[in-house]
């Protein structure tokens, strides 16, 4: 493991201080607002004393739960199915060769292309249409939550193809030809062999998909129906009121739960994680 | 050959789509509803931060229906769900303009005033608007304007002199802002208070379709851009009162929120200039994607209630035009000229037309402005 | 990218395309639907006729959408766009190249730590960070306040491109880091230890073995950076004051205030073309590099 780490001391260095910088530059923006979360002033920007008095408050405002849960079914539904549509198509797209693959492949590519407002107004137009064609035939559908997690699993394939790709691009397809004639099994092969070597690239395409998700106000506040906001689309109309204190409490609560996600999906990858360096080192 | 399907499917869906240009005239005649009568829950789509939430929970408990109360950012963003006709709304809250838009395009339901007797409650200057000549389609919501916000030091330093567009306009006055001056990132209101600096008036231009006035007014909007600090629709109330800018172009109720949120009464203003300025409404609309039409007619009856209408107003601090709602209304609320400005000035005050054509010169020209 | 696996007969070629197609199939199938029929009606609206009210009325197809985007003011800009993602994706990858190895080079326990800290931030909304940016450049912000008790006079840096990059760095970098640290994570060190003994040289090293087997995280990354900044909207808007119209509030305006879907459609349209044509031309030579270097 230490082998990388022989890169001489003064560009050692250089990288420290860069490493160090980039925190900063990361995480100034987020103390203060943690900080101003505990202002008792009403006023953003100045400081009225230290109080909690924003975080009952908050969770006392309906509006904030609802479009909190919200967030969290669109966000869950929506990361996994991407997840495991996009390790597929990544799979696919670099494993195999078919017919139609180059073609799968550009239109694979192009969510992440596309503005966010134009996948909106597509999307909406989309719906629109294809109730309208429904309604001919027989279910009377509109437009809801389950419509937010269609749209972010279209744009989510994509993201956690493009990040799996890069890890499967990396690895030597010997390895796997190896396992196969090892395990006979072609499906043991890759769960024993590909699967853990690819799961930091598809758990850092997982947590891609996520933060697009929990962070997605165009597209949301287009393709939603009624009673469907989502907590960015609830922070976007507050933010246009200016910032509160309120609106900072959140903020911090949105930090600590995602400190607490990241923080689970490591405990969690604990167990393959052993079990990756010992196949790398034995390789 | 699933392929195949597939793609068949999806060719025949599009044929269908494209085929069926016009709007549903499912609900296009006026409904029969009794006064309170509700035909099912209600579905209000209003803007964001516009509605007291005891008032939606006091309606839901006299009706013994339940509000799905949903909210949007833009008059655009509400009107694009409404032409998808793919999700089902009671109740919308246009402004004046889209109103026009709406109706033009038969997105609105005609309503029953029959069902809404409190509509007497409404001042008679609110009915006849251009955009809805016949009343037919909208009862006024809240209403306000749009003019400057100062800085008090700022305006000590223009010499407390009659606000005036200037302010904005005028090399030599906005020279002596030291913050710096804001504007709205909106090219009708931009183009409007040009157009009001350069003395014309709005609805005459656009009516007529006087082109070389608006090519006048993106000149001088153009000029202006180098000494702008920024455009903002979002925060142009908040930059004010933090000091980020001096002078800020922007809507009446906004500012009263933030100087009322900052309590920052003492150092901070909105005035309306002098040459005059924007003046809007918004309005409640049933558009053609209703289902319960009763119900939607109900909630209008109850928000023109009068102590409902004032509550509204008190909750947030846009101007009511519902006169009997007078009495209930706060008096610092009544006091405030950035709410409710005195008959003189009211006169010098216009609605912006739907722009039509010249609808895309206005943008064009206030993104080159931009540069 | 990599050599497709050998395949000795054609019976073994048929079941191997199968299989490939069965992977991909649940994929394709939702994107198909989901994606590119979607895709089909914008294409159709950027043909389609505004009306004096804007709506847009699908018949009487025609190319004016297209005709305006030659227009100078269109131009000018797409090119302002172009430049300032490119600058932005160029101020990602030397910050976050360095960032990437750094974290990929530590051991195992702090990489996981530090890999934490940089998912943190990353996972609180991008609008609510931006405005802490906003509020920490603000002219009565901490920044400001602090060069002003040190003498250095009032900071005024919000509403000047410099904030607009200094907010789109902010926001896209981990989009940088991340396939990059993927990609350096994986390196095989026993290649660049023999590439240290080979050229004596270290940066020489670097450039001969490292920077090329990290290419496909490079690549990557520079699409994850590039794409959003050249159709940001939210950064320009907030922490610029909106005063430079960049291509992302341009086409958002279209359908927005303007209603000129057609011409939001076709500038789209152009957009995705152009996006597409860059990917790929980036991929081919990536790829003939690649086979050039491994021959």
């Amino acid at each position: 493991m230490s082998i990388g780490m022989q890169t001489s001391k003064g560009v050692g260095r250089l990288l420290k201080i860069n490493a160090w910088l980039v925190f900063a530059f990361f995480y100034i923006p987020m103390i203060v607002l943690v900080v101003f979360s505990f202002n008792a002033s009403q006023r953003v920007n100045i400081w009225g004393g230290l109080s909690a008095r924003w975080y009952p408050e908050m969770l006392r405002n309906d509006e904030i739960l609802s479009a909190l849960e919200n967030s969290l079914v669109v966000a869950a539904i929506s990361t996994l199915a991407s997840t495991i549509l996009g390790t597929a198509l990544a799979i696919a797209l670099d494993r195999y060769r078919f017919r139609g693959r180059g073609t799968l492949e550009g239109v694979a590519y192009l969510p992440i292309i596309i503005p966010d407002v134009t996948m909106a107004v597509m999307l909406l137009a989309f719906f629109a249409q294809a109730f309208r064609f429904l309604g001919n035939i027989g279910p009377q559908l509109q437009l809801g939550l389950y419509t937010v997690v269609i749209s972010h699993i279209a744009f989510n394939i994509s993201i956690v193809a493009v990040v799996v790709r890069a890890r499967l691009g990396q690895l030597d397809p010997a390895l796997e030809q190896a396992a196969q004639d090892l395990y006979a099994s072609r499906w043991k092969a890759f769960r024993l062999i590909t699967l853990p070597l690819i799961l930091p690239g598809i758990l850092a395409g997982a947590l891609l998909a996520l933060a697009l998700s929990l962070d997605d106000v165009v597209i949301s506040a287009f393709v939603t129906g009624p009673g469907g906001t989502t907590l960015p689309v609830y922070v976007f109309s507050a933010i246009r009121r200016g910032v509160t204190p309120e609106l900072n409490a959140i903020s911090t609560l949105m930090l600590a739960a995602s400190t607490v996600l990241v923080l689970s999906s490591l405990f969690l990858q604990r167990a393959p994680k052993q079990e990756r360096t010992t196949t790398k080192e034995d390789s | 050959m699933k392929t195949k399907f597939a793609l068949l499917a999806i060719l025949a869906m599009f044929a269908a789509a494209c085929g069926d240009d016009g709007g549903t005239d499912a609900a296009s005649a006026a409904a029969d509803c009794e006064p309170g009568e509700t035909d099912g829950d209600l579905s209000f789509y209003n803007w964001a931060e516009y509605m007291d939430p005891a008032l939606i929970d006091q309606f839901e408990a006299e009706a013994g229906i339940s509000v799905e109360y949903t909210e949007y950012e833009s008059n655009e963003q509400m009107l694009a769900q409404i032409e998808a006709g793919a999700a089902t709304y009671d109740l919308v809250v246009p402004s004046d303009y889209m109103v026009d838009t709406m109706r033009q395009e038969n997105l609105l339901v005609p309503l029953n005033f029959d069902a809404i007797p409190n509509v007497a409650n409404i001042g008679d200057e609110w009915t006849g608007p251009p955009f809805d000549p016949d009343n037919e389609f909208h009862v006024a919501y809240q209403w306000g304007t749009t003019g400057l916000g100062i800085s008090y030091d700022a305006w000590a330093a223009l010499g407390d002199e009659e606000p005036t567009w200037g302010w904005v306009f005028d090399p030599e006055l906005s020279g002596q802002v030291a913050g710096g001056v804001a504007m709205l990132d909106d090219a009708p209101e931009a183009m409007s208070a040009a157009l009001k600096y350069l003395g014309y008036s709005i609805g005459d231009v656009m009516t007529s379709g006087n082109e070389d006035a608006i090519r006048e007014a993106g000149a001088l909007l153009k000029e202006t851009n180098d000494r702008l600090t920024k455009y903002d629709s979002v925060s142009y109330a908040d930059d004010l009162v933090n000091g980020e800018v001096d002078v800020a172009h922007g809507w009446s109720g906004g500012f009263a929120a933030s100087l009322f949120e900052a309590d920052a009464y003492e150092t901070h203003v909105y005035l309306i200039p002098k040459e005059g300025a924007v003046r809007w409404v918004d309005t409640m609309a049933i558009p053609t994607t209703v289902e319960a039409v009763c119900s939607a007619h109900a909630m209008m009856n109850f928000l023109l209630d009068a102590e409902n209408g004032a509550a509204l107003t008190n909750f947030v601090y846009y101007a009511s035009p519902n006169e009997a709602a007078i009495p209930y209304i706060l008096p610092e609320i009544l006091e405030d000229p950035g709410i409710y400005p005195d008959a003189a000035t009211m006169a010098k005050l216009e609605f912006i037309p739907q722009a039509g054509d010249l609808g895309l010169l206005i943008q064009d020209l206030f993104t080159e402005a931009k540069g | 990218m990599t050599a497709p696996k050998l395949a000795p007969d054609a019976a073994v070629r048929k079941a191997e395309s199968r299989r490939g197609v069965f992977t991909a199939m649940p994929a394709a199938i939702y994107l198909l639907i989901f994606f590119c029929t979607p895709l089909l009606i914008i294409v159709a609206y950027s043909f389609g006729t505004r009306t004096a009210t804007g709506s847009t009325r699908l018949s009487g197809w025609n190319f004016d959408s297209y005709e305006r985007i030659i227009d100078d003011l269109v131009l000018g800009i797409v090119w302002r766009s172009f430049w300032l993602a490119g600058l932005t994706t160029i101020l990602c990858l030397v910050v976050g190249y360095p960032f990437a190895y750094y974290l990929a080079t530590r051991p195992a326990r702090i990489r996981n730590i530090l890999l934490v800290l940089v998912m943190i931030p990353f996972w609180t909304n991008g609008l609510i960070r931006i405005f802490a940016i906003r509020f920490l450049l603000g002219s009565d912000g901490p920044v400001s306040q602090a060069s002003s008790s040190l003498g250095f006079g009032e900071f005024r840096i919000l509403f000047t491109p410099t904030a607009v990059i200094i907010g789109m760095l902010y926001s896209y970098l981990t989009f940088m880091v991340l396939p990059l640290y993927v990609a350096i994570e994986r390196l095989d060190w026993r290649l660049v230890e023999a590439a240290r003994d080979l050229y004596a040289n270290g940066g020489k090293a670097f450039r001969k073995v490292t920077w090329p087997l990290t290419r496909s995280g490079v690549i990557a990354g520079s699409i994850l950076v590039f794409i959003p900044s050249f159709g940001s909207y939210v950064v320009p808007e907030i922490l610029g004051g909106a005063k430079t119209l960049l291509l992302g509030s341009y086409i958002a305006r279209q359908f927005g205030q303007a209603r000129n879907w057609p011409f939001g459609a076709a500038l789209s349209v152009v957009l995705i073309v152009a996006m597409l044509i860059a990917v790929v031309v980036n991929q081919r030579s990536a790829a003939s590099e690649l086979t050039g270097s491994s021959s």
